[in-house]
């Protein structure tokens, strides 16, 4: 942004004094003090400095620290096999999930009013706020031995806590606003003109989504099928509760990442952890670039 | 369409209904025991003040970040851009571990403030910085498109008017900048109270002073006391309930405040 100096005042002041005062002013319209810009530079600088990048390089520089050998001797394990395995699995299921429900949602609150929207669109943003620990815990009292289905499940012998199902479930529902958070202002800007014209011209519903609607938002879609990914690859809280640590089978890579911690495998746990800091790299990477897509989309829009 | 969105709704209100009818299976008695226990008052105590804290400095840092970033042109700026949402890409036992690993006494950051005599890993102020670290972006993120759309013309003239720089910042932008500011402050309030990854690493988990109330939840859960478990959660949801609810109502406030362009 270019800093705009005011265009001189047409009127002629009425004195000297006002004069100088008025250009004083316009020096410093919108603008600070050189020194004052280099303190905020400099304390913003620092700030995401110390509390961004020096965790982000040490996770690197730790898994690293035995030397390159060590750290893909600490990949190749079994145990971090499995756990990549199974965040995979995971990440798949519930960002597929997401695409389908975000995508209704997303659709529906948009183009339809209807009683409640507000209600719905304070519940679909609800996971984002609610502690994933919480979000762990209802699926244990759903689904656990004593919970609300628990007898059932045990006499049909379906094991959902404990076990993928459940570690899916609760990743769902932890990542479950991304996709509709990104459509909803998207497909909102974009109204329902377009709709109605290929309605009108005869197309059916199915053909109007997949026709005109999805290729509108396809950068949209992608946005949030990226940050669902992310979140969903890198849940902790809500999985912890509900994954019941049973090494190689239900423990995911943030839950490998702190056994191995605890266990003081430093290297180890690095060595996941920086796979993880890798995709949350890549995902932010990733996003600046559709978010420029995204801006120049819009730009057509408008003009 | 409206079978779908139902079907929607289920799947996030089922499991939060069972929550509560679980926790009506409680007497209020029986809840206010549980609610009032030491443990469980200092738990909340220092989720609830921590969270509070590393909120409000969130907003004072967030802010200089925000002018800094739209306001100045600097080296590596878009680079200082992007790593703003690190803390929210970055999975939180990555953060967790990686904070611990700097603060702690033989840390890189940890040595240092060891020798001055502060510790941080382990201690309450671990728990802040946690809370810090994931806040960022909330703050950020939502005041940064609100200060790059600012009118320019405002502030000309309330500087051609004789107001001062400061004068300006404080009577004409800050106010501009309100809602979001708030928004901002409640958002990164509420992720560091429900916040589980980034800080049971650091905390020390010591109970009654650097328990958080997530880990308590855990704790109850493993011990096999639902009740517990359920009586903290419901706590917890409702003041999460209340503070999506402001931020909603502020954001309609911003709206109708700021006339559309």
């Amino acid at each position: 942004m270019t800093m705009q100096i005011a265009e001189p005042v047409s009127l002629t002041p009425p004195d000297a004094r006002a004069r100088a005062h008025a250009a004083a002013a316009r020096d410093s319209l919108r603008t600070e003090p050189p020194a004052v810009r280099v303190v905020i530079i400099a304390l913003a600088v620092l700030f995401l400095s110390v509390f961004v990048v020096l965790p982000l390089v040490l996770v690197f520089a730790q898994a690293f620290s035995k030397g390159i050998l060590a750290y893909f001797a600490a990949l190749a394990n079994p145990e971090a096999l499995s756990a990549i395995k199974l965040t995979l699995l995971v990440a798949a299921i519930s960002v597929g999930l997401n695409l389908v429900f975000g995508l209704v949602a997303a659709w529906a609150i948009a183009k339809f009013e209807f009683p409640g929207k507000t209600f719905l669109i304070t519940l679909i943003d609800l996971p984002f706020s609610v502690s994933p620990v919480i979000s762990g815990l209802v699926f244990v009292l759903l689904f656990g031995a004593q919970g609300y289905f628990g007898g059932w499940l045990r006499d049909h012998d379906i094991q959902i806590l404990f076990a993928v199902p459940g570690i899916a479930l609760a990743t769902t529902f932890v990542t479950f606003p991304f996709v509709a958070r990104a459509l909803i202002p998207l497909m909102q800007e974009q109204g329902t003109q377009e709709e109605e014209a290929a309605v009108s011209l005869g197309a059916s519903g199915l053909q109007t989504f997949f026709r005109v609607t999805l290729p509108n938002i396809k950068w949209g879609v992608l946005y949030g099928v990226l940050l669902c990914n992310a979140r969903a690859m890198g849940e902790f809280g809500a999985v912890s509760v509900v994954s019941g640590h049973i090494r190689g089978e239900t423990n995911t890579m943030p839950l490998l990442v702190e056994i191995l911690y605890n266990e003081y495998q430093f290297v180890a746990a690095f060595a996941i952890a920086s796979l993880l800091a890798m995709l949350a790299l890549i995902t932010l990477i990733a996003k600046t670039v559709l978010e420029h897509h995204l801006d120049e989309g819009q730009d057509v829009n408008d003009h | 369409m409206g079978l779908t969105l139902s079907w929607l709704s289920i799947i996030i209100l089922i499991p939060l209904a069972g929550l509560f009818v679980k926790s009506l299976e409680l007497s209020p008695e029986q809840f206010w025991a549980i609610i009032s226990s030491r443990r469980t008052l200092n738990a909340l105590r220092v989720s609830f003040g921590l969270a509070f804290a590393a909120a409000c400095v969130n907003l004072v840092m967030g802010s200089i970040i925000v002018w800094a970033l739209v306001r100045y042109r600097f080296p590596g700026r878009r680079i200082f851009d992007a790593i703003v949402d690190v803390p929210f890409a970055l999975p939180t036992a990555v953060a967790g571990v990686a904070l611990t690993a700097l603060f702690a006494e033989k840390g890189w950051l940890g040595a240092p403030l060891a020798a001055l005599g502060i510790k941080v890993a382990f201690t309450p102020v671990g728990i802040f910085v946690a809370m810090i670290f994931i806040g960022i972006p909330f703050v950020v993120r939502t005041v940064q498109p609100v200060l790059q759309d600012l009118d320019p013309e405002i502030e000309e003239a309330a500087g051609s008017l004789g107001a001062s720089r400061w004068q300006t910042i404080i009577r004409v932008i800050l106010p501009s900048l309100a809602p979001a500011l708030l928004t901002g402050l409640a958002l990164a309030f509420a992720r560091a109270v429900g916040e589980y990854g980034s800080v049971i690493f650091i905390a020390g988990n010591l109970p009654n002073v650097s328990e958080i109330a997530p880990l308590l939840i855990v704790i109850r859960l493993s011990e096999f006391r639902y009740a517990d478990a359920t009586a903290i959660a419901v706590v917890m949801l409702v003041v999460s309930f209340v503070i999506i609810f402001a931020v909603n109502r502020l954001q309609r406030w911003a709206q109708s405040r700021i006339p559309a362009r």
